[in-house]
């Protein structure tokens, strides 16, 4: 018998504790599956952060470490540099990732750490129960917003791939969503091919998943899927934000270089001499 | 040698492959001494973004197998308070190095102890313990650094060496101790290396949500800090056989003590000196071994009076312990300490003291 459908051997048998209608099960399978293709699990270490996938280090069959809330990027940086042989992975949500570990995350990207981070972002604290992220859009109404996030009051949200694509240090940033089939498929390419840029050395690489939580939203699994189109793409466009090999370098050293070439003004007069 | 750099070269000798510091007075030259040396012997030095990040590198690199290290001072020791608890949790090993300075907030930069409190009793939140090493010279810089390794392996606990501004700036003869050799080190088959399909997934954690998962997980660390404190206490002792007034201190401020200890005995006054080397556990044996034969205690502390809670813990009320202190980045002279112990010795009545003792003392 052809076998045509099986779990990924890179999730354990352990039930995901997740709510319905939650992605991250579907992120956690791309993942999976992205380990098994490139047969990578046996050198595999994954940072599962604080929020509702600080279980994962149970879902998924590689080596696991669980990190403090924010600090994945860190502890990666820790791993990574011990072990540079390996292939190290965070995941991480959006409080976890742009609120709390925003130093960690931006100072990872930046040093270019050869890691891959999954970022889920759902625009709200899941397993809090449902405060507002620094994701979470004007106007939602959460635990801690009640009457709608003010701007004037709570600031933007943070649009967390476009912020990181300004930095030398970053391979790959993309904005993905795992709401259609045909989402799914793009997001599982983008994820595979940030954990080759790792392998191959490229540079720090980020995936952001727009995802759902219909839970703390407050919706059944299909509106919440409906919120996310409507309410939560146009402010989070998916797409590439920044993939320097697409660009035509091999690393994100030649990228930086690039860059700094194209924006040094042509040496018109001579340094200054001495006093 | 300056101190700082001793504990760098050491560090290295024992094995550290990796370190992670961020900037701030006064360990420095710790640093600075990592980053031109470490990549010569083929390890990791990276500055990292924040103390934060810094003990969570290490936290990673604790995971991953190796021997790994961080340096602050006290403002950032605070910051590191979140690591430790979970490095602590994970009970995963590693060197945390604190060059004390006065406090709180921002305070100073000149030398301190008044982070014995958050060393012994709360480096971080939750139920546990860092073995706590108090160097008083450079060589012992040098020598604890050495061993704080091979405890932190040992026990797969965070090991803290507590320093101060002192100890890390002053500059003495050291003989350093010999690298070890890497191959020889303790196996660690519970590190996150990957599995290479070779054993189950390794795991590092520290939440368990079960009640009972985590009550038994405190338990087993408890039991492991029985052994610590049964096998690992230490604390040096100076001319306290006959001693009626016993001083206690550490670090460098027991360097001082030490002095007084000497310039009493010139004025006839039986005075000896304990000197903890671990503040955790807290060599009690030691106290213990004297409490007998004491008439007083006096603890002299670079802060308001910390580590006197241990010794009237240890001394349980059978003996009067007195407390005498500088804060704020002042460092006692052996006169002000002489000055308490004569103070204390008329108190109690001990022989030798106040204008009997110049006669008599004068006499033999």
């Amino acid at each position: 018998m052809k076998t045509i459908f099986e779990r990924p051997k890179s999730l354990t048998d352990k039930q995901f504790s997740y709510c319905p209608g939650c992605t991250h099960g579907i992120t956690h399978r791309l993942v999976a599956e992205t380990l098994d293709e490139l047969g990578i699990e046996g050198k595999t270490i994954g940072i599962a952060p604080v929020g509702c996938s600080v279980m994962a280090y149970e879902f998924f069959a590689c080596d696991m470490v669980q990190a403090a809330h924010g600090r994945a990027p860190a502890v990666a940086t820790g791993l990574k540099r011990v072990l540079p042989e390996s292939v190290v992975f965070s995941y991480q949500g959006d409080g976890d990732l742009a609120s709390i570990g925003m130093a960690e995350t931006v100072h990872a990207a930046t040093r270019g750490e050869k890691i891959t981070v999954i970022f889920i972002n759902n625009a709200i604290y899941g397993m809090t129960g449902g405060q507002m992220a620094p994701t979470s859009l004007p106007g939602q109404v959460t635990q801690t917003s009640p009457f709608g996030r003010n701007p004037d009051n709570d600031g933007f949200p943070i649009r967390v791939c476009e912020l990181l694509s300004t930095l030398d240090g970053v391979a790959l940033a993309q904005r993905v969503s795992v709401d259609t089939p045909r989402n799914i498929r793009a997001a599982k390419k983008a994820i595979k091919k940030a954990f080759e840029y790792q392998i191959d050395g490229v540079g720090y690489t980020i995936i952001e998943v727009v995802s759902t939580c219909p839970t703390n939203w407050g919706m059944s699994p299909d509106k919440a899927m409906d919120w996310l189109r409507d309410k939560m793409l146009p402010y989070y466009p998916l797409g590439v934000y920044k993939d320097v090999k697409a660009d035509g370098f091999a690393n994100v050293a030649e990228a930086a270089a690039a860059r700094l070439a194209a924006t040094t003004p042509e040496p018109e007069v001579a340094e200054g001499g001495e006093e | 040698m300056k101190g700082n750099e001793a504990v760098a070269e050491s560090a290295i000798r024992a094995g550290c492959r990796c370190f992670f510091g961020y900037p701030i007075t006064p360990q420095t030259e710790l640093a600075a001494y990592m980053s031109k040396r470490m990549g010569k012997e083929g390890g990791v030095y990276l500055q990292a973004e924040s103390e934060i990040a810094a003990i969570n590198m290490v936290y990673g690199a604790a995971a991953a197998g190796a021997r790994a290290m961080t340096s602050s001072s006290s403002p950032g020791i605070s910051l590191k308070g979140e690591g430790i608890s979970y490095m602590a949790g994970a009970d995963r090993p590693g060197v945390i190095v604190n060059i004390q300075r006065g406090g709180p907030g921002l305070g100073g930069i000149q030398p301190s102890q008044a982070d014995y409190w958050q060393a012994t009793r709360a480096t971080g939140h939750g139920d546990f313990h860092v073995i706590v090493l108090a160097p008083s010279t450079v060589q012992e810089m040098a020598d604890e650094v050495y061993g704080a390794f091979d405890l932190a392996d040992t026990y797969r606990t965070p090991v803290m060496i507590l320093g101060d501004g002192m100890l890390g700036q002053m500059m003495e003869p050291v003989v350093l101790p010999e690298p070890r050799d890497a191959s020889a080190l303790p196996a660690k088959p519970w590190a996150t290396t990957g599995h290479h399909d070779a054993r189950e997934h390794n795991i590092v954690n520290s939440l368990y949500l079960k009640p009972d998962e985590l009550e038994r997980t405190n338990f087993e660390r408890f039991e492991r800090y029985e052994t610590i404190k049964a096998n690992e206490q230490r604390a040096e002792t100076f001319q306290v056989e006959d001693a009626d007034i016993v001083i206690v201190a550490f670090g460098a401020c027991a360097r001082i003590a030490r002095s007084a200890v000497n310039k009493a005995r010139e004025k006839g006054i039986k005075v000896g000196l304990i000197r903890p080397i671990t503040l955790w556990p807290y060599p009690v044996s030691a106290i213990e071994e004297v409490v007998g034969g004491a008439k007083a205690f006096l603890v002299v502390e670079m802060n308001m009076g910390q580590m006197v809670d241990d010794v009237r813990l240890a001394v349980n009320g059978r003996k009067p312990v007195a407390f005498f202190g500088r804060a704020g980045g002042i460092i006692p002279t052996p006169l002000e300490v002489l000055d308490e112990v004569e103070r204390l010795a008329e108190s109690v009545g001990a022989p030798g003291t106040a204008t009997v003792s110049a006669t008599e003392g004068g006499a033999r």
